[in-house]
């Protein structure tokens, strides 16, 4: 089936930023035709009308944005093992809901994602599911122990994107170098969380918050002194390396720098880091515990600026669901993580609104920026798969946790007053989510 | 002033005139341990549960006497012989407790927060008795009563506090409680066990042990954890002691009217030598005495005072 999604603004990073009528047929861009080729005296007639249009959905889009299909490099769906938490199905409907036609999978599940047919089993999940497309990760080291290589090959093969094993850190720093040596002539992304363990016994950033909580605190050295090894080993193979959930001051630096003089290193931040501080946990709030931590002030204008001038190239949610069984507990025994595919786009919009970086930064950093860090095709050009999100950057709400789509609630942006959310995402040609039809 | 608070969770939390108020109504009922019939009726008929999550001899019994002397129930309930051990979350336990209709209860467990957690989560009275490394709001509540009783007054005191400050729920509360109050406080101690940005909580950090006591009118010891050596936190305890420890030449330098002060228990020749634990300004064993009278003063306060208890 076909749709013509008529009269909105498109941004398509590096490319374009103007009205166009958008035409997609059997999953694909088909044309896109702006306002002035619609005028142009020489061809004197709308293509797109002269089409037979009544097999065509359209979808009015005046006064809305069109961008690449938003992708979240950073999610932790849960399935398989942990379904009480998050299934895939409704992880996906969730990030549909988020403006998100894409999402790369984290693979601590139960068992972990570090076999072809584990892989093999969240990619047929996920397509019976909404037509969210799911890239998984595969784990750096079997059964994320840090012992011994996954099978790169075979997870490749099963369609996997990277590996990672996100979660933990590896700590061997041999490991780090041949999983980035094989990898890399695999031809899969390692994507490295970041974190000297024998630093990080803490529970909350190290600072003046962890003082007067009497919570113990995980320093940002803990954080960059990874980064800074990591980066070394990158220089040393010669291979890239991306860094996941960057959240100080110190980890900004040491990329810029790496940048500076070539070193094939990507980055990602989430909204979380450069929307919150440490003191959001005041009053021993669990929806503010993750790992890494939330940080300083210091720290979340260090990584709001590596966005704005491309040293962090990508926002990812890193999207964690749990139950009230992992967070209705003391600080200290709370799970890390926080749900955040769908307030990962408005959280954004937050820092283009004050200026920190531009609109069509932001798209780039949640849509063609991740896609070059995991190779898969984003943007709005025919031939290109349909994968779109439509935005309406002035819609005003109150983000409401329990009328999420996410299986669990723990967001500390519950009852937060936003603005900018998609009213129509299109994966691969088809409708999977439309704000008209959900309320 | 009219008491309004429901819970007694940290020294953040209490007005410098609330203090006050603690302090009056613990002196007022200092007199009761001193009676040879050491019983008022004043709580009777009230339900006290001792919900100790961690072990403690001194503050437990301190809250237990503290009950029976106004005449409340006191049940106390250790961590190894609650469900906290089959598994049952701390929500639920003190569901259960709460279920069973007591008035106040008193809580000290291992993890910073529990007793806020605790307190949003039932409607009646909630008194920390220390939580993990966070606050101990009735120790430094008894030290500063301690010193008020000795000195007159603790604005413009200069208080050391020496030691493992890091690790330390009593510092903390003695350091916001003592400042609130008008004194300043300085902390010494091995660079290992001094936390970041302690100045926000209104303290100086002195370069060395010997410049916190040259000037201190009253100097607070911590008990040295020996765990600690395991965390590249202080080499052995040998070494401590000659130089974090308050020994002998430390003691003769101290002004002539310095009291010394220990929340307990005594690490004897370590943190603090005989002579000192022993002196004639030593407060110790005046601490234990005012922890029972202040402990006293807030079962007082936070049940409605006299009125509501002589009601039946």
């Amino acid at each position: 089936m076909r749709m013509l999604i008529k009269g909105g603004r498109v941004i398509d990073p590096g490319v374009m930023d103007e009205e166009a009528d958008i035409l997609i047929n059997q999953g694909r861009i088909e044309e896109v035709r702006t306002a002035v080729q619609q005028e142009g005296p020489d061809e004197g007639k709308d293509r797109a009308a002269e089409k037979d249009l009544s097999e065509t959905a359209v979808i009015d889009a005046r006064g809305l944005l069109l961008v690449p299909g938003l992708i979240d490099m950073h999610v932790h769906l849960r399935e398989p093992g942990q379904e009480y938490k998050e299934t895939i199905k409704t992880g996906l409907m969730a990030a549909a809901a988020g403006g998100f036609t894409a999402v790369c999978c984290m693979p601590n599940t139960y068992p972990v994602n570090d076999s072809a047919s584990v892989t093999g089993y969240i990619t047929e999940q996920a397509a019976r599911c909404s037509g969210v497309h799911v890239y998984p990760v595969g784990a750096i080291s079997v059964g994320l122990c840090g012992e011994q290589l996954a099978e790169y090959g075979e997870l490749k093969a099963a369609g996997a994107v990277g590996v990672s094993d996100d979660g933990k850190p590896v700590a061997d720093a041999q490991l780090m170098r041949r999983a980035l040596e094989y990898a890399g002539g695999i031809g899969l992304k390692v994507i490295s969380h970041c974190e000297e363990l024998a630093l990080s016994a803490g529970v909350i950033n190290e600072g003046a918050v962890s003082t007067r909580l009497g919570l113990a605190g995980i320093p940002n050295a803990a954080e960059s002194v990874m980064v800074m090894r990591d980066i070394a080993l990158s220089e040393l193979t010669g291979t890239p390396v991306h860094i996941a959930h960057v959240s100080t001051r110190e980890s900004v630096e040491a990329i810029r720098a790496a940048k500076a003089r070539g070193t094939l290193v990507t980055a990602e931040t989430a909204p979380h880091y450069f929307t919150l501080t440490d003191e959001a946990v005041n009053s021993y709030d669990t929806r503010a515990k993750m790992n890494p931590p939330l940080r300083t002030e210091k720290d979340r204008l260090a990584v709001a600026e590596a966005l704005a001038d491309g040293t962090i190239e990508a926002i990812a949610s890193d999207h964690a669901p749990h139950s009230r069984l992992e967070k209705e507990v003391e600080f200290d025994l709370a799970a890390n993580g926080i749900i955040g595919l769908e307030t990962s786009f408005a959280l954004g919009l937050r820092l283009a609104e004050k200026g920190v970086l531009s609109l069509e930064r932001l798209i780039a950093a949640m849509s063609k920026n991740p896609a070059k860090i995991i190779g898969k095709p984003c943007g709005i050009a025919p031939g290109l798969p349909a994968d779109i999100t439509i935005i309406d950057l002035s819609a005003k709400y109150k983000y409401s946790a329990d009328k999420g789509r996410s299986k669990s609630r723990n967001s500390p942006f519950d009852g937060w007053n936003l603005k900018g959310r998609a009213v129509y995402t299109i994966a691969a040609g088809q409708l999977v989510f439309d704000l008209s039809q959900e309320e | 002033m009219q008491w309004t608070k429901k819970d007694i969770l940290d020294i953040e939390s209490l007005s410098a005139e609330e203090i006050e108020l603690i302090f009056e109504t613990a002196f007022g009922l200092k007199e009761i341990s001193r009676r040879p019939i050491k019983k008022v009726p004043t709580l009777r008929g009230k339900t006290v549960v001792l919900f100790f999550m961690e072990p403690s001899t001194r503050t437990r019994i301190s809250f237990d006497i503290a009950a029976k002397r106004l005449s409340a129930d006191s049940i106390a309930i250790a961590a190894a012989s609650s469900s906290i051990v089959k598994g049952e979350t701390l929500l639920d336990t003190a569901g259960n407790l709460r279920a069973m209709n007591p008035d106040i209860i008193v809580i000290r467990h291992s993890y910073a927060g529990s007793a806020h957690m605790l307190a949003r989560s039932l409607d009646i009275s909630v008194i920390n008795a220390g939580d993990g490394m966070h606050a101990h709001p009735t120790q430094a509540l008894l030290d500063m009563m301690t010193v008020r009783e000795k000195k007159g007054s603790l604005s413009g005191l200069n208080v050391a506090i020496i030691g493992d400050i890091t690790h330390s729920r009593v510092a903390r509360s003695n350091i916001l409680g003592f400042t609130k109050m008008g004194a300043r406080v300085q902390v010494a101690g091995p660079a290992t066990m001094i936390p970041p940005a302690l100045e926000e909580l209104g303290a100086s950090v002195a370069k060395s042990v010997d410049e916190a006591l040259s000037e201190a009118d009253v100097v607070m010891m911590l008990r040295i954890q020996k765990e600690r050596q395991r965390n590249f936190l202080f080499p052995t305890q040998r070494e401590y002691s000659i130089h974090f420890g308050l020994n002998a030449s430390r003691l003769s330098m101290l002004k002539p009217d310095a009291l010394i002060m220990h929340p307990g228990p005594l690490n004897r020749g370590v943190e603090i030598c005989p002579e000192a634990a022993d002196g004639p300004f030593s407060v110790i064993l005046d601490q234990v005495t005012n922890g029972v009278a202040l402990r006293m003063a807030l079962y007082y306060l936070v049940s409605g005072g006299m009125r509501d208890a002589d009601a039946d």
